[in-house]
């Protein structure tokens, strides 16, 4: 048994790690230029930190010698929301971090989904809409601009959109959960059920299934109505405050849902062709400074480290 | 310095490139093979390759490759296939691969079953006497989540072959299987006991597919929903 390591962990050979360094290299760059300063926290935090944000939950639990419960960190926004409330708590906001570290979750072990994975990202604190939702998506295009990955898009929208949709519609809460529980998890045919459940008419139905399916250009925030228009319009100003470069990467997409428990806004995702899954994501988390006492509005991102890198390794053989 | 291509060759190179599907789509072969195969026509992609091959697994120029249901999930999940059609049932066994579920289509329509022996219902008898059942399957998550979901003690027994034998030799009380029309089972003196759900054929998509790829995925969806 010695030999072995624990499931989804692996080791990492010279040349695997000289193409990861050269590419956290060229991302770390990016960051600092951008004001990012990078900073490193504990991989131990106590359990009541993380308080269930994460869906896939804590990959390892440990005891210290006072019987308190640790984990290993599931993600860096909340330790470095924690850093920002604490250690900075009478700075003048904004502040910009940056981080290279690795976390880990409770995930079935494949190709780029390991329990234990290495994290880039940046988090702005003190930035609100649309100012800072902005900025962060245009260091977010450039580092991976910078990695060289040619062919990523980077989808933007809002978790309050849907939600907010559905409470107009008289959508009671516990219908409204399951409804949202079954987009998270793309499964459109069961939202199309639990709709037809519900009492709407056609017109209405249809809308509240058409809506998660919006996704393309600037093209789809013409016309809006109602709700709509509200999300449409926050869509928009982030759109006008982004560079060209990264205005051209970005699809609006009203089908993203809350995937980590304190998202309350703008979220985005980024998408490779070389890759079937995202590389990364983000979003604003408005709240969770408020829970470490210093209450700021705050975005950031995390790409996977490993993802990118299979997705740039792909790309370059799509390109012979 | 190589020969120049000619016209003629250039001009073919342009064609099969215009040809060349902008989706590809994991067919399954087997139940649901057939009734896919007469709604890609309805939606004007060319299977007549497919039909005429039984044994070639990959036809580049219409866009699909072909393969076993329960495989059609893990190439839509890896971006192997931007699209696949497969059976809920077999969505349902392996819940947890991320693909976004587009359209029932609604044929291949099969129920997932719990059946025993016919005459006195074993499954209930052993629950009441031993607390615990035995049961058969080719779907253990299936069957092992319907019985906690009834707060019911069951023995999932995997097995990859014929089912229906397992209780006919007192190896299971019970079966989780899927039946169409229930010839199978009666055949073998079985009888339904409970419903757990009925599966129909499903559109899935890979969710980066669906994000990149949305137009052409969009354009299939509309075409679906004329048919």
């Amino acid at each position: 048994m010695a030999e072995r390591i624990p499931s989804g962990t692996r080791d990492f050979l010279p040349d695997e790690m000289r193409e990861l360094r050269a590419m956290t290299d060229r991302l770390r760059t990016v960051f600092e230029g951008a004001g990012y300063g990078e900073v490193y926290t504990p991989a131990l935090e106590f359990e009541r930190t993380f308080q269930g944000d994460l869906p896939a939950g804590p990959a390892y639990r440990l005891f210290d010698e006072h019987g308190n419960v640790l984990v290993l960190r599931a993600d860096m926004t909340v330790p470095i929301a924690r850093v920002a409330a604490t250690r900075y708590a009478s700075e003048p906001p904004p502040l910009r971090f940056s981080y290279f570290a690795h976390a880990y979750r409770r995930v079935r072990p494949q190709r780029g989904q390991s329990r234990e994975f290495l994290q880039a990202g940046v988090e702005l604190i003190g930035a609100p809409a649309p100012a800072g939702t902005a900025e962060v998506l245009n260091v977010l295009c450039d580092a991976l601009d910078a990695a060289g990955l040619e062919n990523f898009r980077v989808g933007l929208g809002d978790v309050m959109l849907y939600p907010a949709l559905l409470r107009s519609h008289g959508i009671d809460e516990q219908s409204g959960e399951r409804i949202l529980a079954l987009l998270a998890k793309g499964d459109f045919v069961g939202v199309e059920r639990e709709l037809a459940g519900a009492e709407l008419s056609d017109a209405d139905a249809e809308l509240l299934l058409r809506v998660p399916r919006i996704r393309g250009g600037s093209e789809v925030l013409d016309g809006l109505t109602g709700p709509l228009l509200e999300a449409g319009m926050g869509m928009q100003d982030v759109l006008e405050l982004l560079s060209p470069q990264t205005a051209a990467r970005v699809i609006f997409d009203f089908g993203l849902v809350r995937s980590i428990g304190y998202y309350t806004g703008a979220v985005f995702q980024v998408y490779d062709p070389a890759y079937g899954t995202p590389l990364g994501s983000g979003g604003r988390y408005d709240e969770l400074l408020g829970r470490f006492g210093r209450p700021l509005p705050a975005v950031g991102f995390a790409l996977n480290v490993e993802r990118l890198h299979i997705a740039l390794t792909g790309e370059e053989r799509g390109r012979g | 310095m190589a020969e120049r291509p000619g016209a003629g060759f250039r001009s073919l190179h342009a064609s099969r490139r215009r040809l060349a599907p902008e989706l590809r789509i994991a067919v399954p072969r087997g139940a649901l093979f057939a009734g896919t195969l007469d709604l890609l026509d309805r939606l004007g992609i060319d299977t007549a390759e497919v039909r005429a091959n039984d044994r070639r697994l990959l036809f580049e120029e219409a866009g699909i490759v072909t393969m076993r249901p329960s495989d059609v999930p893990t190439y839509v999940e890896a971006g192997a296939a931007d699209l696949g059609i497969t059976g809920k049932d077999v969505l349902l066994e392996q819940s947890d691969r991320m693909v976004h579920e587009l359209r029932d289509l609604g044929y291949g329509r099969c129920v997932m079953v719990l059946a025993t022996r016919a005459g006195e219902d074993r499954v209930a008898d052993a629950l009441r006497h031993l607390g615990v059942v035995r049961i058969a399957t080719k779907y253990p998550r299936v069957a092992a989540a319907h019985f906690e979901a009834t707060s019911r003690q069951a023995e999932i027994v995997e097995v990859k072959g014929s089912v229906e034998l397992a209780p006919l030799t007192g190896l299971v009380e019970g079966i989780v299987d899927l039946t169409a029309t229930g010839t199978t089972l009666r055949e073998n003196d079985l009888v339904i006991r409970e419903e757990i759900a009925v599966c129909t054929a499903r559109l899935i998509a890979n969710p980066v597919a669906d994000k990149l790829k949305a137009a052409q995925i969009d354009r299939l969806l509309e075409q679906l929903d004329g048919v």
